[in-house]
């Protein structure tokens, strides 16, 4: 059983959760990944990367957004709640090459997991590039910290609704042609901008690493649910990763298998949702006929 | 085999028993008396449910296979039995109706009898070695000891008398158990007994390990194998869950940060084999270890539960071991349509057993025996669409001592389907080896460990799968035992 001690909403949909987990914070390193449960007879058991930790507090963070059944019910959950599991600290850690620039490339709330991994490269000395960016104003998170430490910070928009209008390719690009070209670019967003981001970084041949986070059960290497195709080789994100070489990650093969389950996800988060507008529903009823006397 | 009904079966017990003279059967007398088989669910109907298929002798069935039993002086049966059951005892204490007497002389050795009695091969254990089978020429004459085991294992569940186990004073000593699979559970018991604090660390949500992700509902119901684990909780057993050695904390931490006087692995064989072929990562392509995890363990056939599974019209099963035929059954009970089970080899080299392939035929499984798989087919969307398969033929035995399939040229040919699960064995999982310093592996990734159980590494122990390989559960509890004793011992020092 895992407290949750804070919750704070980043954007209409994205959440970010500090929650009890002693030994995950102590053993814990940058780019490793946790499985949540929320609850033990029959929920399902999804992987999130672990954005922060505290060792001395003994928690560790969580941003997700809210897309299916699982973080739907998830974002429902508030301080004092529990989740009933959570497994950690899995995966390897970032391995932080030492370097003198490195281009951190976070979209969405893959700019969370992004963090540590910045922070990190930043305390080992390289120079920090980080671009962030998001389909609109309200969805980017986390600028702040990102201003903290990064040497350079690059915000952009689909929409244009805040900082540059472009995908994230686009500033990418640009630095990759300066005169000195980035010796590291790290990508962590939707599989489609880490396709892309790899693609650009290919063509001017600067080595790229992408975090996957796939379907898994268990997370250890047992059920082989996450398998990916790297290198015409077949590897599993949970023990092999979650990082790889962008340049061979078969992205288009791991996009088709992440919505392997699409049908049956979306029938169940139609039913958390109608469950809980009925119950909402049955509240507001209550609530008006106990206002009727 | 056509079906027969639970009634009929015991109408035809109390026959048995009416015309016997029990107390003075000589072995002529006793060799004459039909083997009793196991009451089953209707194929019929269980292929729509999660149930248990067998259901378990009545009393009367019970009696009548006890009475089959010769009673030979030096028990070849106990020779097969990898635990050492007093196999001839408890059966003639059924025959006599002390089911008490009879469940307390398997305990002695087994410590998991109501699930041992399901799922241990005993065709190739103690049934193969049973002169009544050798004197009728078939093993599957042999006295039913698995099933006399599940009866009185469950008997004595029923009745839930709930002895609490015998505990020596605390010792102060500290074994953490790595894996709450039949081997763990086996380790933690044995060790605990002797008055040590014993902590079993599981990875998953609920312990159990392979009974609980792996092996369905309807060859062995997670009731049973909480039961077990109830018990160990009973006895001061802690069970920490959602505790990965090797990432939560390693075992060298366990040892030296921790406090833990001794380790025993059970980590077990958790690392699903592929065939390397094209097309194997379409969608729709499963290890059985996923596909079997989703529907055990998550439960995902149940209306209530947020996992997904695929739910598929035509499947095929690669393999032909138990992994195969319980992914094979629990196609069907998911509403396949059509469910194929592809092996290379014939029906006679299957690993699978023997009543597991029956029970595959009756709830409608087709086999396709002498073909292999050269190449998984999809459609633009990464789809599985179909399997190209190669006819073999059986040429001269190989390493394994069976006939080595042959592919025959061109002899290619399509299955449409649209989900492929291939079950063809497991691997050591590596976590452990990898993140403990010194410990020996062999060249499969097994951890090496000698007789009593102990690795290159001191205090640390091993056994089940991670050693032997993808194995059984008794041969898991076997090596437990003794890696226990050896702890046991050890801590004595």
């Amino acid at each position: 059983m895992n407290k949750i001690i804070e919750k704070k909403q980043l954007s209409d949909d994205v959440f970010q959760m500090c929650i009890e987990a002693p030994l995950i914070a102590r053993s814990r390193k940058a780019g490793q990944f946790i499985l949540l449960q929320i609850d033990t007879d029959f929920g399902e058991r999804i992987p999130l990367t672990i954005a922060n930790g505290d060792a001395e507090a003994g928690t560790i963070t969580i941003v997700f957004q809210s897309v299916g059944a699982t973080t739907h019910k998830l974002s429902d959950k508030n301080v004092g709640d529990y989740i009933e599991n959570v497994l950690g600290p899995l995966g390897q850690p970032t391995h932080v090459k030492d370097v003198d620039w490195v281009v951190c490339v976070g979209g969405g709330i893959g700019v969370a997991p992004m963090y540590p991994i910045a922070k990190a490269f930043k305390e080992s000395g390289a120079k920090l590039t980080v671009i962030m960016g998001a389909r609109n104003k309200d969805l980017l998170i986390l600028e702040e910290d990102m201003k903290a430490i990064a040497d350079e910070l690059i915000v952009c928009t689909d929409d244009g609704s805040y900082g540059r209008k472009c995908l994230v390719t686009e500033p990418l690009k640009e630095c990759c042609q300066r005169e000195q070209q980035p010796d590291e670019v790290v990508a962590i967003g939707p599989p489609i901008m880490m396709k892309f981001c790899s693609l650009t970084t290919k063509e001017c041949e600067v080595p790229t690493t992408v975090s996957l986070n796939t379907i898994m059960i268990d997370g250890t290497g047992m059920c082989g649910g996450c398998r990916v195709t790297v290198g015409g080789e077949t590897k599993f994100v949970c023990v092999d990763g979650p990082e790889f070489d962008g340049h061979k990650v078969d992205f288009d093969n791991m996009m088709k298998r992440l919505g392997a389950y699409k049908k049956q996800e979306q029938v169940n988060h139609d039913k958390y949702h109608d469950h809980e507008c009925k119950a909402e529903k049955q509240a507001d009823e209550l609530v008006a006929k106990q206002g009727d006397k | 085999m056509s079906y027969i009904s639970k009634k009929e079966l015991q109408q035809s017990a109390c026959e048995i028993l009416k015309n016997l003279d029990c107390e003075n059967l000589k072995p002529k007398d006793r060799m004459q008396i039909p083997l009793q088989e196991m009451p089953s669910q209707d194929p019929a109907i269980r292929r729509n449910n999660m149930e248990e298929v067998a259901i378990g002798y009545t009393p009367e069935q019970a009696k009548v296979e006890a009475l089959r039993c010769l009673q030979c002086k030096n028990a070849p049966c106990m020779k097969g039995c990898p635990v050492n059951i007093d196999i001839p005892k408890f059966i003639q204490e059924i025959a006599e109706e002390k089911y008490q007497d009879s469940i307390d002389t398997i305990k002695v050795s087994s410590l998991l009898p109501a699930v041992c009695g399901r799922v241990c091969p005993q065709e190739t254990q103690c049934q193969l070695y049973c002169t009544l089978g050798k004197a009728l020429k078939d093993v599957e004459q042999s006295v039913s000891i698995g099933r006399l085991e599940r009866f009185v294992a469950d008997r004595d569940a029923q009745n839930a008398t709930d002895v609490p186990i015998e505990i020596k004073p605390e010792t102060g000593k500290k074994v953490a158990i790595i894996g709450s699979g039949p081997a763990g559970i086996t380790v933690a018991a044995d060790v605990r007994r002797e008055g040590h604090e014993v902590t079993v660390f599981e990875a998953f949500h609920k312990p159990g390990g392979v009974l609980m992700y792996g092996i369905p509902e309807f060859r062995l119901p997670k009731e049973i194998v909480q039961r077990e684990i109830t018990q160990l909780k009973k006895m001061g057993v802690k069970i920490e869950t959602n505790f990965v050695v090797g990432r939560t904390l390693t075992l060298p931490q366990l040892l030296d940060e921790e406090g833990f006087d001794a380790a025993f692995i059970g980590s077990g064989a958790g690392l699903p084999t592929f065939m390397n072929i094209e097309g194997e990562n379409l969608v729709g392509v499963f290890s059985a270890n996923e596909y079997l995890t989703r529907s055990n363990l998550m439960r995902a056939f149940e209306e209530k539960a947020a996992t997904p599974i695929a739910r598929s019209k035509k499947v095929a099963i690669l393999g032909g071991g138990n992994v195969a035929m319980d992914a094979a059954r629990t196609a069907v009970r998911l509403g396949a349509d059509e469910v194929y089970l592809i092996y290379r080899r014939s029906e006679a080299e299957m690993p699978a057993r023997i009543e597991e392939v029956e029970h595959a035929k009756e709830e409608g499984v087709i086999f396709h025996v002498l073909e292999n798989v050269k190449r998984i087919l999809g459609n633009d969307d990464g789809m599985v669409t179909g399997v190209e398969c190669l006819r073999y033929e059986l040429g001269e035995p190989d390493d394994s001592g069976r006939r080595r399939p042959i592919a025959i040229e061109n002899s290619e040919f399509v299955i449409e389907l649209d989900t492929v699960i291939v079950a063809i064995g497991n691997k050591s999982n590596p976590l452990i080896p990898h993140t403990t310093e010194g410990l020996e592996i062999n060249k499969w990734g097994n951890i090496v460990a000698d007789e009593d159980g102990k690795t290159s590494l001191d205090k640390v122990y091993a056994g089940g799968d991670i050693v032997l390989g993808a194995a059984t559960v008794i041969l898991a509890m076997g090596e437990g035992r003794k890696a226990a004793a050896a702890i046991n011992e050890m801590l004595v020092d």
